[in-house]
């Protein structure tokens, strides 16, 4: 196959899929507890330099209790796939962020990240790839699959494609120009969802995201959950599982977990919260003391629950309608 | 009868609303899109399916999502999936319109959303593309909703994030997106605006209620083309604004 044009983005992480079939042979199948702390999680399994993902889209079920350990433990060098507004956001803000496949980084409603603007002007996010979400999804179906590559028709006649890693080339079935785009296969994934058993086997209520994809081309698996559960109801109803338990290396309780984030049906959005950000992320003093007083100054996320509160943690829930 | 009095930001959404037909598809964005959609939803089209970016299909839009991924996007919807299944919808060919936003337009109507200025030193860094480019790839008739003025209608784009029309005639289908597809309107809060069939270049169909031609040709950055008989589109009427106001954005998030 005829390769007509490269995009100009690096390759950030190899789409090696051998690897990754190796990796997933060594992997446990026991049914063993997983349940393990923020901390003893991050510690474990998050190392500088890592390439890692938070599966979220926008600020639904964002794993925010993982992302604000990996902040206070202050792991370096990271290199990250951004679909993101608040937990990117943040992790750049610490200056954790070297390099960067790229598709959306922004405050949705509240507007353009402040953030990003100042890390690439400071030197510290030293590489961009640019991408397209629907490019995002199909590279992790790639990995998903164990193929080093995939085709698709995003992209095509854009710059979106010249600084991306992909390639044009000439579809040996029709003759037509198409995009290849390659498996990203994560050093970490970490979801948050609904529920999990101790072994890992999850349940997510509502839209999916890209949870199903990532967590099948993530080398090692966190989830953290809102609340874990007995296996018999994973049993019970092991149509719900979207993520089963071989997939998972560590397994997080995380209520409230996704906050400032919403969990659909079980709490809302922190507007108030979300608005703050946008503001004071605006100057690097203010963002500093926002990192101090959210993360740095806490302990874990039980300090960070009692510092918003019971009262907006209860409001919060009550803003869910009844169905 | 007094006319109603209405602010820029409704004339846009009503504009918008009205290009959305029942019994259709549209992949409907963040911001005034999903305005658009809720308040044509409850004036002319009840069976519109909305597809929101990373799962909902189907919402009823009785409460105004303020997120693409948030609970309000599948309230009451048929159908909650994620982002693969929505993306490769349009790549079948399910999705009829898509609606877009962005920085910057050119004469094809090409969109810019990830940079102004230099790649490498960006003036601005922008959101980027999220599934803008992939509505623009896949999705049948895209319709980009903008503010009307020079620095963002303009000849050369800092960046293509979202394919239009790209070079021209033929330009599409040679670049390997699917045949048949492409901008169809442009929303803006001066005029409406299509695309001439031939030379696929932007075209003035018709000026918002007390806009002079004129004053859209001098807030566009390139030659623009008029249609054979330039439209002057009818204000929102007594009922759009009620609705709008009462209905689509209670908690007045936008208007």
């Amino acid at each position: 196959m005829e390769i007509i044009k490269s995009g100009i983005g690096e390759l950030l992480q190899p789409p090696d899929v051998n690897a990754f079939r190796d990796w997933n042979r060594n992997k446990s199948k026991s049914l063993i507890d997983k349940r393990m702390t923020e901390a003893e999680v991050v510690k474990r399994f998050i190392h500088e330099g890592d390439y890692i993902g938070t599966e979220l889209y926008g600020t639904v079920r964002c794993p925010m209790s993982i992302v604000n350990e990996i902040i206070r433990q202050d792991i370096k060098n990271l290199r990250l796939v951004g679909q993101g507004v608040y937990e990117s956001d943040v992790l750049l803000a610490a200056g954790l962020v070297k390099e960067m496949d790229f598709t959306y980084i922004g405050l949705e409603l509240y507007g353009i990240s402040h953030v990003i603007r100042r890390e690439i002007d400071a030197g510290r996010v030293e590489k961009i790839v640019e991408w397209s979400n629907g490019a995002l999804v199909w590279r992790f179906k790639a990995a998903a699959m164990g193929v080093p590559f995939i085709p698709v028709r995003s992209m095509l006649g854009t710059d979106t494609f010249k600084y991306s890693a992909a390639k044009l080339v000439e579809c040996p079935y029709t003759g037509d120009p198409i995009a290849l785009v390659p498996a990203l296969i994560l050093d970490v994934g970490i979801i948050h969802v609904h529920r999990a058993d101790k072994y890992g086997n999850c349940q997510i209520d509502g839209i999916t995201g890209f949870a199903y994809e990532m967590s099948r081309a993530s080398k090692t698996l966190i989830v953290s959950a809102e609340e874990i559960i007995p296996t018999e109801e994973i049993r019970r109803q092991p149509d719900r599982t979207i993520i089963p338990y071989y997939l998972v290396d560590a397994v997080v309780h995380a209520p409230f977990g996704s906050h400032p984030g919403e969990m659909c049906y079980l709490y809302e959005r922190d507007e108030e919260h979300i608005q703050h950000w946008a503001e004071v992320s605006k100057k690097p003093e203010t963002t500093q003391e926002y990192l101090e007083k959210y993360i740095y100054n806490l302990k874990d996320h039980q300090e960070y629950l009692e510092l918003i509160g019971e009262e907006r943690l209860r409001e919060l829930r009550e803003m869910v309608p009844c169905s | 009868m007094s006319k109603p009095t209405y602010n820029p930001n409704e004339m846009l959404i009503c504009t918008a609303s009205r290009l959305m037909t029942d019994n259709s598809t549209a992949f409907i964005g963040t911001g005034i899109p999903m305005l658009a959609a809720s308040l044509a939803q409850k004036m002319h089209a009840p069976n519109l399916t909305t597809i929101f970016e990373f799962g909902g299909m189907g919402a009823i839009l009785d409460d105004l999502p303020v997120a693409v991924g948030g609970r309000r996007t599948f309230h009451k919807a048929l159908s909650a999936a994620g982002i693969l299944d929505v993306i490769e919808a349009a790549g079948r060919g399910f999705i009829e319109y898509g609606f877009l936003g962005g920085a910057q337009i050119d004469p094809y109507g090409n969109l810019n959303s990830t940079v102004i200025g230099d790649f490498y030193k960006p003036k601005v860094r922008l959101p980027g593309s999220g599934g803008g480019n992939d509505v623009g790839s896949h999705c049948w008739q895209t319709i980009a909703i903008m503010r009307h003025d020079k620095r963002r209608f303009i000849p050369k784009l800092d960046f293509r994030t979202t394919p239009g029309y790209l070079t021209g005639p033929g330009a599409r289908e040679a670049a390997g997106l699917p045949p048949g597809t492409g901008p169809y309107r442009v929303v803006t809060n001066l005029a409406l605006l299509g695309f001439h069939p031939e030379s696929k270049r932007m075209m003035l169909l018709a000026t918002q209620p007390g806009v002079s031609v004129e004053e859209v040709l001098n807030n566009t950055g390139f030659e623009l083309l008029l249609a054979d008989e330039v439209e002057e589109n009818p204000p929102p009427n007594e009922e759009e604004l009620r609705i709008l106001r009462e209905e689509v954005d209670k908690e007045k998030f936008y208007i």
